[in-house]
């Protein structure tokens, strides 16, 4: 058929004679590299179509020489990886906690794991450094709202604070002008004796004055006299820099006229005891471990 | 015959305002008000229309050449110029919104979850769409020596289609989704955009019908595999139950595992015969005739169209890698991908070697240089696809920004590339000018885009493969080594990197809309006036 078509003159090559809008077609050969790289292909699919499930039955499929699944595959590394944990894991689970810290593999074992945990499960609040945020706490400094042992650590991870499990750590910061338990300027006398506390500069003398009064009957029974904090309620301390919702002005009023009642989950019912160990001992580890 | 078509659109009219205000939900009251806005304006066009035509004398060409229909090819380059503009910058607003959060603006009608599909659908439907719908109408016409079949149905098929466009944008802002990635618009947008398509594919198979050729144009084929087998994706994954009539909400017909395989049998699919299929069509005709050098192999286009078409179909399973989708669908899906592989670069092969004898064009003709760097993304992207559907390459890339980098030098490199060719071939011959306003212009396009997608896809890669690697990443004990938000943390400078190769993508598209603009008005820059490309069909006036 080819030679009755008009050659193309730079290429040499043979046209197939049909013309649209002015474009020909050359009759070139298939490059043989594509067509046998394209054989290749195939050759190689049909190969690994043997090998692997590939194609689908009436009720089943074609299983493949060597049986390969991807869930069992899943299923053997997640066991490998199980194997691989198991003497730590269960180091960690029957040695007491207080003397995790004494036998270094189980501690460091505790600590790598308890950080990639605490990436995974409480850097949404705490911080990906731990550092906290108003409302959530640093965990790096040794100042602790329901303490910092290891034992005291482990009860606020498993049980949480103000969460739904029965053992919960509770305390209540109520609300002081919502409940109507204080007039708004006695709230503005007991925020600037608490700024005092904390010898914050330019403030009312008189009102700090009559603000000490109104702690003394409102505040000292979670704060403490001294206003030091008492852990039994997680009260913080109000004497020192570190605050938990915000030190200004603005903030302690709303603070105590509204109330605070911030949230921790119960892990105990999320992971397991191991890792809320590695947890503990990881987050005493920060700096402010007691 | 005409006042049948106004009753009709008078009926069209009444049933939006009665959906409207029966709608059970805000979303069908606005989109019954919006379809009945429609219906009035193509009542009025209709009737304006009438009278026009019953005036004029007949509506002969005078020449005993062919009338063709120029006007849609013209309506098609107007629509396209304006939702590529769009789309891509709704691309560079989201771009910004990865890199700060902050440009969210804390509302829900500008977050990221409804302008990414506003983005996809833009540039994938609104631009690629519209290009490719006028593109098969200047092709089809002129390769089978005949005028575009029908009267009013290529009219109503590009309104139809912008309407379309406007009901699934205002759809995505208000929030009115069916949550299948490009499948998002619902189900009665999809039942509008079916009718659209369906008299589109008659348009098409009218005007081969009354060719004056003997054989059917290999872009035509092309042309053709993409309406049909887009309409069969398109209704199959689809196919859901609308909670009420007058509401927007429906229910797929599919669940769990059988839809996620439906749905990237559709979105593998629309990569396949909308973006790559329909596009090889306006590569196999505008290629050859912009560097008039016959096609390359008429044998290799034959066995590439089939091989292409008889395989991509099978390639969506790999998408769904290592998920619940049983294992030899999977494999299914890797082989046949990896199978792909020569199929789309028989078009790379045919495209770049039907410049041999004519590649001085790509240093003298900077419209050249963008069909050629088009088919040179599409074969790079058609490797690249293959080797991330490659389980163990995919453990590693899939959710990653590799796949957004792979899409976008597909997306960017080729499809906008060759479609940016094809509207700088066509303004002239539309309009009839000696040449474009500006080369210069052209090539000024080319270079801001070009390093815009080489930003791009290079940071994508980039920040993909990290993101991968720490997300896998494991210290001695055989704990993660990093928390997901370490891992954004460290994307933050390629999403600005990405961001800055999207501002220069579309600074070169308002680069092309100035130049094609000042083209149609029939100005030529004069410090080029001697030295500009000619329009090769200008001269013979048709």
């Amino acid at each position: 058929m080819t030679e009755k078509f008009e050659k193309d003159e730079i290429s040499g090559t043979q046209t197939t004679g049909h013309e649209w809008d002015g474009i020909k077609e050359l009759d070139t050969p298939m490059p043989r590299w594509w067509l046998w790289t394209m054989y290749a292909t195939i050759i190689w699919s049909i190969g690994y179509w043997i090998v692997m499930p590939a194609w689908p039955l009436v009720s089943s499929y074609t299983a493949g020489m060597i049986g390969y699944s991807s869930r069992a595959s899943l299923e053997n590394v997640m066991s490998e990886a199980a194997a691989a944990h198991a003497t730590d894991r269960a180091a960690l689970v029957t040695t007491e906690l207080s003397e995790i810290q004494s036998d270094q593999q189980t501690y460091q074992y505790a600590l790598r794991g308890g950080k990639s945990a605490f990436a995974v499960n409480c850097s949404q609040c705490h911080g990906s450094g731990a550092q906290g945020a108003p409302g959530f706490p640093n965990l790096n400094d040794d100042e602790w709202l329901w303490g910092g042992s290891v034992d005291s650590i482990y009860e606020t991870i498993k049980y949480g604070i103000r969460s739904d499990h029965d053992d919960t750590r509770l305390g209540d910061m109520p609300a002081f002008l919502d409940d109507e338990l204080l007039e708004p300027a006695q709230i503005n006398d007991v925020a600037e004796y608490v700024l005092s506390l904390s010898q914050q500069p330019d403030l009312d003398a008189e009102a700090v004055t009559r603000g000490k009064e109104v702690f003394a009957a409102e505040c000292a029974s979670c704060h403490g006299e001294n206003a030091k904090g008492l852990r039994e309620f997680g009260a913080p301390n109000l004497t020192d820099a570190i605050w938990f919702y915000g030190g200004d002005k603005e903030t302690i009023v709303r603070t105590i006229s509204k109330g605070r009642a911030n949230v921790m989950p119960a892990w105990v019912d999320r992971l397991d005891d191991a890792t809320i160990r590695q947890l503990t001992l990881y987050v005493h580890s920060l700096g402010g471990g007691e | 015959m005409n006042l049948f078509w106004i009753a009709l659109t008078i009926i069209a009219a009444l049933l939006g305002i009665l959906l409207s205000a029966r709608a059970a939900d805000p979303g069908m009251m606005i989109h019954g008000m919006l379809f009945s806005i429609a219906a009035v304006i193509s009542a009025f066009a209709l009737i304006s229309r009438h009278y026009r035509l019953a005036q004029a004398p007949s509506l002969g060409n005078g020449g005993g050449g062919i009338d063709y229909n120029i006007d849609i090819v013209k309506a098609g380059v107007i629509a396209s110029s304006f939702w590529g503009v769009v789309g891509f910058l709704v691309g560079l607003v989201i771009a910004l919104q990865l890199a700060f959060p902050v440009l969210n603006f804390d509302l829900p009608w500008t977050n990221f979850g409804r302008l990414r599909p506003l983005h996809t659908s833009a540039v994938i439907f609104a631009f690629g769409g519209n290009i490719l719908i006028m593109t098969s109408f200047h092709v089809v016409q002129r390769t089978c020596r005949a005028r575009l079949a029908g009267d009013l149905a290529p009219w109503f098929v590009f309104w139809g289609y912008q309407l379309f466009i406007v009901l699934a944008a205002t759809g995505y802002v208000l929030g009115i989704t069916q949550s299948k990635e490009y499948a998002e618009p619902e189900w009665y947008v999809d039942i509008w955009l079916t009718i659209v398509w369906v008299v589109y594919l008659l348009v098409f198979l009218a005007t081969l019908w009354k060719r004056q050729e003997k054989h059917i144009y290999v872009a035509n084929w092309f042309f053709l595999a993409f309406i049909v087998t887009v309409a069969m994706l398109h209704i199959v994954n689809n196919l859901s139950v609308p909670v009420s009539l007058t509401g927007v909400k429906s229910y797929s017909l599919f669940a769990g595992v059988q839809s996620a395989l439906t749905q990237w049998w559709y979105g593998h699919n629309a990569v396949g015969f909308f973006l790559t299929a329909g596009f090889l069509g306006i590569m196999y005709y505008f290629i050859p005739k912009r560097v008039n050098r016959p096609v390359y192999s008429y044998r290799l286009s034959i066995i590439h169209f089939w091989s292409l078409i008889f395989l991509y179909i099978w390639a969506g399973p790999h998408h769904l890698h290592y998920t619940a989708l049983p294992d030899w669908a999977q494999t299914l899906g890797m082989t046949f991908s990896i199978m792909l592989w020569m199929p789309s670069w028989g078009g790379m092969i045919n495209g770049l070697m039907t410049l041999s004898g004519a590649w001085d064009k790509l240093r003298t003709d900077p419209v050249v240089r963008f069909l050629v760097a088009s088919v040179a993304f599409y074969g790079m992207s058609t490797f690249e696809g293959p080797l991330m559907s490659i389980k163990a390459v995919n453990a590693l890339s899939h959710y990653t920004d590799w796949t957004i980098g792979h899409v976008h030098s597909g997306a960017l490199g080729w499809v906008a590339y060759i479609s940016f060719g094809a509207l700088y071939f066509l303004v002239p011959v539309l309009w009839k000018r000696k040449s474009l306003y500006s080369d210069a212009l052209v090539n000024l396009h080319f270079w801001v885009s070009t390093v815009g997608i080489l930003l791009y896809i290079t940071a994508m890669w980039v920040s993909g493969i990290l993101q991968g690697l720490m997300w896998r990443a494991y210290d001695s004990f055989g704990f993660l080594e990093y928390s997901f938000s370490e891992t954004v943390e460290a994307m933050h400078p390629f999403y600005i990197i990405r961001a800055i190769g999207g501002l220069l993508f579309v600074l070169g598209s308002l680069i092309m809309v100035y130049n094609l603009w000042r083209t149609a008005r029939g100005d030529i820059r004069e410090k080029e006036a001697g030295s500009l490309v000619p329009n090769a069909e200008f001269a013979g006036a048709r």
